[in-house]
This record gives C-alpha cells, sequence and structure tokens, in this order.
C-alpha cells in the first residue's frame, strides 16, 4: 500500500502556482517518471504581454516539452500543458482545452482558479489538484472546486514557500489532503506513476 | 456559491435563440457558463429567475447580451502582430490592389479598428482603404463608434504602440477629456460599423483582409467550423485572414484551402475557391 492511498483512477494533474513557484515547478519537471501518464496542466501567473520565453525555461529541465495549447485543443495523456500569457485557461467537457479573454479574475489572466474549476467540473474525484507557492489569493477558489467534487487536493508546505499567501487561502477555506514539500510532491507523482504500471 | 447546471444554460440558450434569435447554442460551454453565473450575480438572480426574466422581460436581452459578450480588447494587442501587418501583409495586398477593403470581425469597443487606421495612417495609404467593422453587440458598437476611452487604459495601449514601434508619439493620437481619452475621428473616416452575427448573418461582402481575433474562442469547434466557411466565402481569392495567436483552424473542414502565411500570428492566406 502506497502511503497515500492512491489507485489508478485519476485522470489529470492540475498545477497552480504564483510569486515563488518556479523553482519548484522546475524541479517537478525536471523529476517527473519517464512516461508518466496523466495529463499534467499548468496554470502560472505570468507576465501578461510576454508571449515567449516562459514555456521555454520551464522546458529546460523538463522530461517533457511543455506546451502551452491552442483554443480546443484536445488534452493528450502524458502531455503537460502550461496557461498561454494574457488567456485563461479551461479545461472543458469532451476533454480539450478553451481558452478566452474574458476580464481578469483576482487581477489575473490567466487565472488559477479558472483553470483548477473547469478542470475540476471536467475529472471530478478523477483530479489531482495540486497549489504552490504565491502572493495572492488566487486558486483557493479553485482547490475548493476540486474538493467538493472528490479530488484529491494537495498544497506546497507552506513552511517551505517563498510566499505563503496562496496555499495558506487554500488550507482556509477548504479540506486539503496533504501538504507537502516539492520533494514530497515529486514522491507523490513517483508513486501515482506506480498505479498505473 | 452560485451554480448552475448544463441543462440549465442549455434552457437559456434556447430561449434566446427562439425568441430573440441569436444563438448561443454552439458557444463553448465553459465560457458561456462564466458568462451566465456572472450575469445571475450581478443582477441577484437564479436560473429560474434569470429564465424567467428573459422570457418576461423582451427589454432585458440587450442587457443580458451585452454582459454575455466578452468585450475585452486593447490597442495593438500582440506588437509583433501588427508589426507583420504593416511590413508585410499590407504590402503583399497592395502589390495587386492599390485600394481594398477590411473586415473586422467581433470588433468589440473599436480598440483593433482604430490601431489598423493608426497604422494606415502611419503608411500614407489611410484614404485607400475601406473598412467595415462588426460586432453581434449593439452597445459595444456605440462605444466604438465613439473611440472614447478611460484614461486608466492608455499605459497598455501606449505599451503595445511602443513595441509596434509606430512611427509617432501615441499621444499624438487623442486629447484628454475628464479622465478620457477621445481620439481623432477622422482617423475613423473609411470606417462603417454594423451589426452582423457571425452565426446567423449572410454574407455581405467581398475582402483583401479579414480580421477576427478572439471571437471564435468562444464557439465551440463545429461552429468554428461552419464560420470558417463563411469567411472563406467572404474573402477574394488569395485574400487574408487573421485569427488570434492562440487559435488553430487545422481542424476545420476548409484548412485546406488556406495556407498558412504566419504560423506565430495565425495570419492565413485563401488559396482555393
Ligand atoms: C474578445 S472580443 C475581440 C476583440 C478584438 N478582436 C480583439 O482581439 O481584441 C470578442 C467580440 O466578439 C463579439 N461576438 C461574439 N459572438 C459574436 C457573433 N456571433 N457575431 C459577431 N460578433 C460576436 C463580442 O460581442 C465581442 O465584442
Amino acid at each position: 500500500m502506497s502511503k497515500y492511498n492512491l489507485n489508478n483512477s485519476y485522470k489529470a494533474v492540475v498545477i497552480g502556482g504564483s510569486a515563488g513557484s518556479f523553482q519548484g515547478m522546475v524541479k517537478i519537471l525536471s523529476q517527473l517518471p519517464k512516461g508518466f501518464p496523466l495529463p499534467i496542466i499548468m496554470c502560472l501567473h505570468r507576465l501578461k504581454h510576454v508571449r515567449n520565453g516562459f514555456v521555454e525555461a520551464l522546458s529546460i529541465k523538463s522530461v517533457v516539452q511543455v506546451m502551452e495549447p491552442h483554443d480546443k485543443e484536445s488534452i493528450k495523456k502524458g502531455a503537460v500543458y502550461l496557461a498561454p500569457a494574457n488567456y485563461h485557461m479551461s479545461v472543458e467537457l469532451g476533454n480539450h482545452f478553451a481558452l478566452s479573454t474574458e476580464e481578469m479574475v483576482n487581477n489575473s489572466r490567466p487565472a488559477i482558479d479558472i483553470t483548477l474549476g473547469t478542470s475540476a467540473f471536467v475529472y471530478k474525484d478523477k483530479l489531482v489538484g495540486i497549489l504552490l507557492s504565491g502572493a495572492n489569493r488566487d486558486g483557493a477558489l479553485g482547490m475548493k472546486q476540486i474538493h467538493d467534487r472528490g479530488g484529491l487536493t494537495i498544497v506546497q508546505d507552506p513552511a517551505e514557500c517563498m510566499i505563503d499567501t496562496m496555499p495558506r487561502a487554500a488550507l482556509a477555506v477548504t479540506k486539503i489532503d496533504h501538504v507537502l514539500k516539492v520533494d514530497q510532491i515529486v514522491e507523490f507523482l513517483k508513486e501515482l506513476d506506480k498505479q498505473y504500471r | 456559491m452560485l451554480d448552475i447546471d448544463i441543462a440549465d444554460l442549455k434552457r437559456i440558450s434556447e430561449l434566446i435563440f427562439q425568441k430573440y434569435n441569436y444563438d448561443f447554442r454552439n458557444y463553448a460551454m465553459s465560457s458561456f457558463k462564466r458568462r451566465v453565473l456572472r450575469i445571475m450575480e450581478l443582477k441577484k438572480l437564479t436560473a429560474e429567475a434569470l429564465l424567467k426574466k428573459l422570457t418576461d422581460t423582451p427589454t432585458f436581452v440587450n442587457e443580458f447580451l451585452d454582459e454575455l459578450t466578452v468585450n475585452v480588447t486593447e490597442m495593438f494587442r500582440d506588437p509583433s502582430f501588427w508589426r507583420i501587418m504593416r511590413e508585410e501583409i499590407i504590402p503583399a495586398i497592395m502589390l495587386n490592389h492599390k485600394q481594398f477593403k477590411i473586415w473586422h470581425a467581433g470588433c468589440s469597443s473599436g480598440e483593433e479598428v482604430l490601431s489598423m487606421c493608426i497604422m494606415l495612417k502611419e503608411m500614407g495609404i489611410l484614404h485607400d482603404v475601406t473598412i467595415i467593422a462588426t460586432d453581434l453587440d449593439v452597445n459595444i458598437l456605440e462605444k466604438a463608434k465613439n473611440i472614447t476611452y478611460p484614461i486608466k487604459n492608455m499605459e497598455l495601449n501606449e505599451k503595445n504602440y511602443i513595441r509596434f514601434q509606430g512611427t509617432s508619439s501615441f499621444k499624438n493620437y487623442y486629447k484628454e477629456e475628464n479622465g478620457n481619452a477621445v481620439f481623432d475621428k477622422n482617423l475613423l473616416m473609411n470606417v462603417s460599423f454594423r451589426r452582423h452575427d457571425l452565426v446567423l448573418g449572410d454574407i455581405f461582402n467581398k475582402f483583401d483582409l479579414i480580421l477576427c481575433r478572439n471571437v471564435m474562442i468562444y464557439f465551440n469547434q463545429s461552429l468554428q467550423n461552419e464560420v470558417l466557411k463563411k469567411f472563406h466565402e467572404s474573402l477574394f481569392k488569395y485574400g487574408y485572414l487573421a485569427i488570434g495567436s492562440k487559435e488553430s483552424l487545422i481542424w476545420c473542414d476548409y484548412a485546406n484551402r488556406f495556407i498558412v502565411v504566419n504560423n506565430e500570428e495565425k495570419i492565413y492566406k485563401k488559396i482555393k475557391d
């Protein structure tokens, strides 16, 4: 039995992060087991008007090339996606992305709440949600939606976060299943990977 | 937290279609849902109450549409797109026609049209171009005609203009009045604005260049497919179509009637009738 009590029913992992999450995200992507079976859907706060560079920076050490999906692009197993600059990224029924230029949410576009909330709606209890370091409250509501629909919730340990506002906001509004350091998140993903072998 | 299920969303789009002849039935569900929730929150209505209000109060529908459509836009959005327009696409069109026609489909509050006019003016060809700008939302078209925007938006617009490497000073194009930037109406001399629905509307003219950026992202794939056919028909052979930087047409039936001219900026050229 794995210590996280996992099974192989999960369909996706969704990750939100903001200030102070970049290093952790790079570490997670660089230690991802080869052939990781689920799509990883990331929404990270980023400069609104810089279209290029971020995906490349995340990809350098990543096991899998990170992609910014096009509108209506289908979501593939084992692929790693990043919400593009200046667009909100939603998961749609039918297993594809939808982008939008709606108003900012929590002062952000892309907003983590939108990516997390729509993922929760589509994947229900088959979703793992992870929220990393960050300086605002974006993502807290999204984590609540994941929990309310039966998904698994993880936040980065506030003690380890460069800025702990974001994980703390999530801890305040919903039940978080695991509070983990980045190294433990990596270990968790390895455990998850094993369920599919 | 406010919520609405898919069945109720479908009832709303069905009602709007049957009663008011606006067709949102094939809009992307995730954003349609957020828009409806936003209206419910703004107007303090449950899904039932919203349906009732839409049924009983025909005057409410304009307000509803205004909130439902996403009008967020900016001037010179994606400066690199505008540089390609100025340096490659417009010159290519002018090789064959001295005078030409542009359609801004889904022009929202007009920032994109205004950017086009400023660019054409700086190229010295504003007189030679006929522009038609359309949107579904009549309220937003009124704003577009006024080209008057909150001064706080100008910081971003000016930044974009500088990255576009415009040849003038951005501030020369507007006057500040009561907290607004009022742009020079002469810039719009060859622009006509009209209401047009991309979903239910007919083909109304032929163009050398169509811009429809960040509009079809609100449609599902089958509707994108249908609308692309309309754009195809509305373009002269070898005319250009520009869509948003994160949109794609590759899965549409008519994709093979276009070639990609610039993949980063999503500019296509019609090569087959
Ligand atoms: C996000 S704005 C795009 C503005 C601009 N093109 C840009 O990229 O910044 C989308 C616009 O599409 C319009 N729209 C939505 N559905 C439409 C339809 N069926 N026909 C025409 N316009 C539509 C909306 O009213 C809105 O003003």
